[in-house]
Order: structure tokens, then sequence, then C-alpha cells
């Protein structure tokens, strides 16, 4: 990332609203505050929001400093778009036991698929995701 | 430098619109505003191709993606001159020989 035209630099998404997808699965909204060449973030007035179906859940999580080789995607929130949402937002609690029940039943779906694979002599290597850089 | 040739390739796509399938099986389609050295890849007027399990990206238009994240980069076969690509790919290995 430089200061080159035409190059993918994130400078203009600065002190934007910002979604930022991490490799961890977790999804992360606030300010753009700041970048380097490795696209590590800072993030101001950060909320990590959790989906589960239609519903989503908010929890304020202050600065956030993101190392660069955890970013999926960084997405510009477009507030028009936002406020037009189909999402319900709800508490914290309800949203924590909401994704608490989701994982149980993908860990059950897991340990059965596993099973089935093991029954018939195969198993799947899981896949390593390291910077390559 | 890196090499050069897939970042001059990605820079003749730009205004195309692409599919970017990342490592962790989320499909964008949109167009391609912009890449860099890095093959990070900015794009416009995204969505999301597969069913949308992923509903946080609804109120997304144009987002920024980490070359290290990209699995694959579809393209419309029209939009690519194969046997350019080919030679560019050739005398790029002839120099890296020297």
């Amino acid at each position: 990332m430089n200061y080159m035209p035409g190059t993918a630099s994130l400078i203009e998404d600065i002190d934007k609203k910002h979604l930022v997808l991490l490799r961890d699965g977790r999804t992360l909204i606030g300010f753009l505050r700041s970048i380097d060449q490795f696209a590590n973030l800072v993030l101001h007035q950060t909320v990590e929001r959790i989906h589960v179906g239609k519903k989503y859940g908010d929890i304020p999580r202050g600065i956030f400093i993101v190392r660069g080789e955890n970013v999926v995607l960084l997405g510009e929130i477009d507030l028009e778009k936002e406020s037009e949402t189909v999402l319900q937002q709800v508490s914290i609690e309800e949203i924590l036991e909401e994704q608490r029940s989701q994982q149980q039943a993908k860990q059950e779906a897991e340990k059965a698929k596993t099973q089935a694979l093991k029954d018939r002599g195969l198993s799947i290597p899981r896949v390593d995701m390291l910077d390559e850089y | 430098m890196f090499w050069l040739l897939f970042y001059s390739f990605f820079k003749s796509l730009v205004g195309k619109d692409v599919v970017v399938e990342l490592k962790n099986d989320l499909s964008i389609c949109g167009t391609l505003h912009s890449v860099d050295q890095y093959l990070n890849i900015k794009l416009t007027d995204i969505s999301v191709t597969d069913p949308e399990k992923y509903p946080h990206m609804l109120s997304v238009k144009n987002c920024f993606i980490r070359g290290s994240v990209v699995r694959y980069v579809q393209l419309p076969a029209d939009e690519v001159d194969t046997q350019l690509l080919q030679d560019a790919a050739r005398k790029e290995a002839m120099q890296q020989k020297q």
C-alpha cells in the first residue's frame, strides 16, 4: 500500500466507519484511524458485532489495534444502507445465548461428520492459515 | 519488489466485474477498483454471491480485501488474453533465470 494512484490504498478510508472481518470469524465495526503497509489497523469506537440468523448484538470494545495478518476484509459501511437493515438488534446476553446454541449445534454436526468419515476410514486434515509473505 | 506480472495483469482488469473467492469460503462479486503489489484488492458495488449466510455485508458497498486471504479471482474468459499472459510469464521466467 503506497501513495501511488490506482493502487489499493486504504488512505481514503481513514476516518470512515468500517466493518472488519477477522480470520477467526469475528466482525468488528469502527472508525478507521490509522493504517500501514501490512494492513495493520487502528479502529476507534469499535464494536464487536455478533450475528446469529437475523439477529445481531453489539459489544462495545473501544480502541482496537488489529494486526494485518488477521484481516480478511475491510468494508466501508454505507450509512444509508445501514439504516435500512432488515436485521434485528438484540441485547448482548441474548445474542451470546443464541451464539452458544449455534456453536453447540455446529459442534454436534461436525462430530457426526468426522465420525461418519472415520467409519469409512477417511479424515479431513485442517487447513493451516499462516501468513505467507 | 515482488513479481509484477500479476500486479500488471490485475491492473489491466480494473473496471471489470470479478468474483473473489476467499480462503474462508466467502465469495464476493464486485467491480475491480484497484490492486497493489501485495495483490490486495479493492472492489466496488459488491454483493455476496453465495446464499447470503453472511448477513453482515448488507450495508457494505465497497471493500478492501487483503491479498493473503484470496483463494481465487474468477474472471470472465473474454476479458483475458491467455496468449499474452503466457508470453509475459515466459519472459518473466527467462529474466528470473538470469
